[in-house]
């Protein structure tokens, strides 16, 4: 799909706007619709259509499988790593009044690095079962 | 009419169903599990609406809102039905390299040829 | 609503009748752009966003991934579909007549809108996205939880799909 003029230029011009509107639904998942779910799907379905356009190797090359696979685990420990930051810091488990002087501002804390944690994950999983699926059809040229 | 969108939802599941236990492709039966769990989605969604109300987004212009508790619930299952639409994905694509087809009855049909074709079960 | 619901089950009869399943994944697309315009219109916004982008965007992209991989059409019923759609329409009769009982549609008094909800609707944390508010603080343990049913998807998909060069030999080593 490299060759077709219409689907590179629509992709140059679309994907940053994919990338940023991904960013835009996790800050703002507060105040509107939104959230970690939503946001690290969109940035995968942006990361996807780039490879789609211009190629699986060019994708492999902006993110690397090690980092997608880095991103996986990432997630999940900086959420649990939230839960333990509420432990060390004298409340319970997960517990976000502890986080922070005033109350309120420590709830607005934990769950801005809990959705971090989401989308993270999220956005690395869909990515890496994207690469799985596309280049198991290639005769094992695919890293270990 | 006011049940008419349990009907609807009643429809979707049964149809999901069929699709599942009549159809003998694997691609196939995993659409209609997802089928059968959207609608399931929609069954929990539907009684939180209320006539009038907005989103669950509090704002102060609006004092009525709409049950924002299904809708959590919901959130994280869609999530997982996907994780596990991606699996069994992956094991179809596997049961494929392994057995050269993805219909039930000629999978069924390979694995008792194959049982017969055993040393011990030769009669 | 009702023209959304009604265009729904009709792409669910096509679903179930096309052979081609390159056109069963497009017409599932449409069930699920169809399902997140029917939560829209359902006051769930949150839940509608994530319905389009993970169920008309990931699930069609890694359906057309597995069928390109798999490369068949269905093949022709075999079996009579008397025993599936009696056992189908069963089922649908005993859903409707526990159906009947629900509160009916957008009933204020229904018991779902009362106990914890009106407590959520009061903005203890100041944030107005009451989903979110839910999802990450008051319900945050189920949320951890389902980020790490995420992540074993994922790790599953790793080792389920995973090649090994092994003397040239393409695949993995069966496993058995």
């Amino acid at each position: 799909m490299q060759d077709d003029l219409v689907l590179r230029v629509i992709g140059k011009i679309l994907i940053p706007y994919i990338l940023l509107f991904a960013v835009y639904v996790q800050f703002h998942g507060d105040f509107g619709p939104g959230g970690g779910f939503q946001a690290g799907v969109i940035f995968a379905t942006g990361i996807v259509f780039y490879a789609l356009i211009f190629g699986l190797q060019q994708a492999r090359a902006v993110i690397s499988d090690g980092f997608v696979e880095a991103m996986l685990a990432a997630g999940v420990l900086l959420y649990a790593g939230i839960g333990v930051a509420g432990l060390l810091l004298g409340g319970n488990y997960l517990d976000y009044f502890v986080l922070s002087s005033d109350p309120i501002h420590g709830q607005h804390r934990g769950i801005f690095w809990v959705e971090l944690g989401v989308a993270i994950t999220v956005c690395g999983v869909m990515i890496k079962i994207f690469y799985m699926f596309a280049s198991h059809g290639d005769g094992g040229e695919h890293r270990q | 009419m006011t049940h008419f969108t349990y009907m609807a939802t009643v429809f979707l599941m049964v149809a999901g169903l069929y699709i599942v236990i009549a159809r003998g492709n694997l691609i196939k039966k995993l659409i209609g599990l997802s089928i059968l769990q959207s609608s399931v989605f929609l069954l929990y969604v539907a009684p939180g609406k209320l006539l009038g109300g907005t989103a669950p987004i509090l704002s102060p212009e609006f004092s009525l809102y709409s049950n924002p508790l299904p809708h959590v619930l919901i959130l994280t299952a869609i999530v997982v039905g996907v994780a596990t639409l991606a699996l069994g994905l992956a094991i179809t694509v596997r049961i494929r390299e392994a057995y050269g087809t993805i219909e039930e009855d000629e999978i069924v049909a390979l694995d008792q040829d194959d049982f017969h074709d055993r040393p011990e079960n030769q009669s | 609503m009702h023209v959304l619901l009604i265009l729904m089950m009709l792409a669910v009869l096509a679903i179930a009748r096309t052979r081609n399943l390159f056109s069963v994944i497009v017409l599932s697309g449409i069930y699920s752009f169809l399902m997140a315009t029917v939560f829209v219109a359902l006051d769930a916004v949150d839940v509608a966003m994530t319905e389009a982008a993970v169920g008309a965007g990931v699930s069609t992209v890694l359906l057309l991934g597995a069928l390109h991989l798999c490369r068949s059409d269905e093949a022709k019923p075999t079996h009579r579909p008397w025993i599936p759609l009696s056992l189908s329409t069963a089922t649908a009769a005993m859903l409707i007549y526990g159906a009947l009982g629900l509160p009916g549609f957008a009933d204020p008094d229904a018991p779902i809108h009362r106990h914890v909800v009106p407590r959520y609707l009061q903005n203890e944390i100041d944030i107005p996205n009451v989903v979110t508010a839910v999802l990450a603080s008051f319900r945050g343990f189920d949320t951890l939880g389902e980020t790490a049913v995420v992540f074993t998807a994922g790790a599953g998909i790793i080792a389920l799909l995973r090649r090994r060069k092994k003397n040239g030999k393409e695949g993995n080593p069966d496993a058995g």
